[in-house]
């Protein structure tokens, strides 16, 4: 399995660490609801297809991606820099 | 006051030719890490330019000029080695020096590249990895920087803990390239 890397290009699969679903990113304001928080931290689809998710190229550039795969087919689709994810709202 | 001897991460360690691969240590040079504050990229891009003669290098690259030398390291992190950075440069980036903290190996010969087809998980053939290449990547489970300047002369950085390690692993793949090459 290889993930292309937007600053590396396509790298193996050792050279990153997962984190887990891109939910990730939109962390619930400091005074969110416990619902907010809860659904945060802890609940997940686990869909059979399309997913994104976090990975860390801890042994390259040191960038965190927001890869897009598929559950189903195991097929990479994309990376982004998650940076760019976040700012991009 | 104690009279400290100075030594190299490797030394003692290489030479070690083996086949048609030679293993040696770089002299050691002043290594700089230099990263940009936020938003200040293309300002220290410039003063890069105007101290060293060197713009801030895109992903993968290895610039050089003389014997200042400038890779990329990473996101929004490049290595200036052979000169300390200019001073000016203080105002655009974080300039950490690093110098002593590096084994810098050298793998140089007709069978580098393939000795290090036995470690390192990026494809480093000569049109994946052209002269003024910097890989950030593995060598077996180490993390390490890579350069190749050209030819087949591969540069190899590696933590300086990690000196034993990584020359007791190219030895091994040095070794196993030639017992396949004399088949």
């Amino acid at each position: 399995m290889q993930i292309p890397c937007p600053l590396c290009g396509p790298r193996d699969i050792r050279e990153f660490t997962y984190k887990g679903h891109a939910t990730y990113l939109d962390r619930p304001a400091e005074d969110a609801a416990p619902e907010a928080w809860h659904a945060y931290l802890h609940l997940r689809d686990n869909p059979a297809g399309a997913t994104r998710d976090l990975w860390y190229h801890g042994a390259g550039c040191t960038a965190w991606l927001v890869v897009e795969r598929d559950t189903a087919t195991h097929a990479v689709t994309g990376a982004r820099l998650a940076r760019e994810v976040k700012h991009a709202g | 006051m104690a009279d400290l001897i100075a030594r190299s991460p490797a030394q003692g360690l290489v030479p070690v030719e083996i086949g048609g691969a030679k293993l040696t240590e770089a002299p050691m040079v002043p290594i700089w890490a230099v990263a940009p504050y936020a938003g200040k990229a293309a300002a220290l891009s410039a003063a890069l330019e105007k101290a060293h003669g060197l713009p801030f290098p895109e992903p993968g690259a290895l610039l050089s000029k003389g014997s200042t030398r400038l890779a990329w390291a990473g996101m929004e992190m490049a290595f200036l080695m052979g000169t300390a950075p200019d001073e000016k440069l203080a105002d655009h980036a974080a300039l950490t020096e690093q110098s002593d903290g590096w084994t810098h190996l050298v793998l140089e010969g007709p069978a580098a590249r393939d000795v290090l087809a036995r470690w390192v998980p990026v494809d480093l053939s000569p049109s994946a990895c052209p002269p003024g290449a910097a890989r950030r990547t593995l060598v077996g489970h180490m993390g390490a920087l890579i350069l190749h300047p050209g030819g087949d002369r591969f540069e190899i950085l590696v933590f300086r803990s990690m000196a034993g390690t990584a020359v007791h692993e190219m030895t091994r793949a040095m070794r196993a390239v030639a017992a396949r090459a004399a088949l």
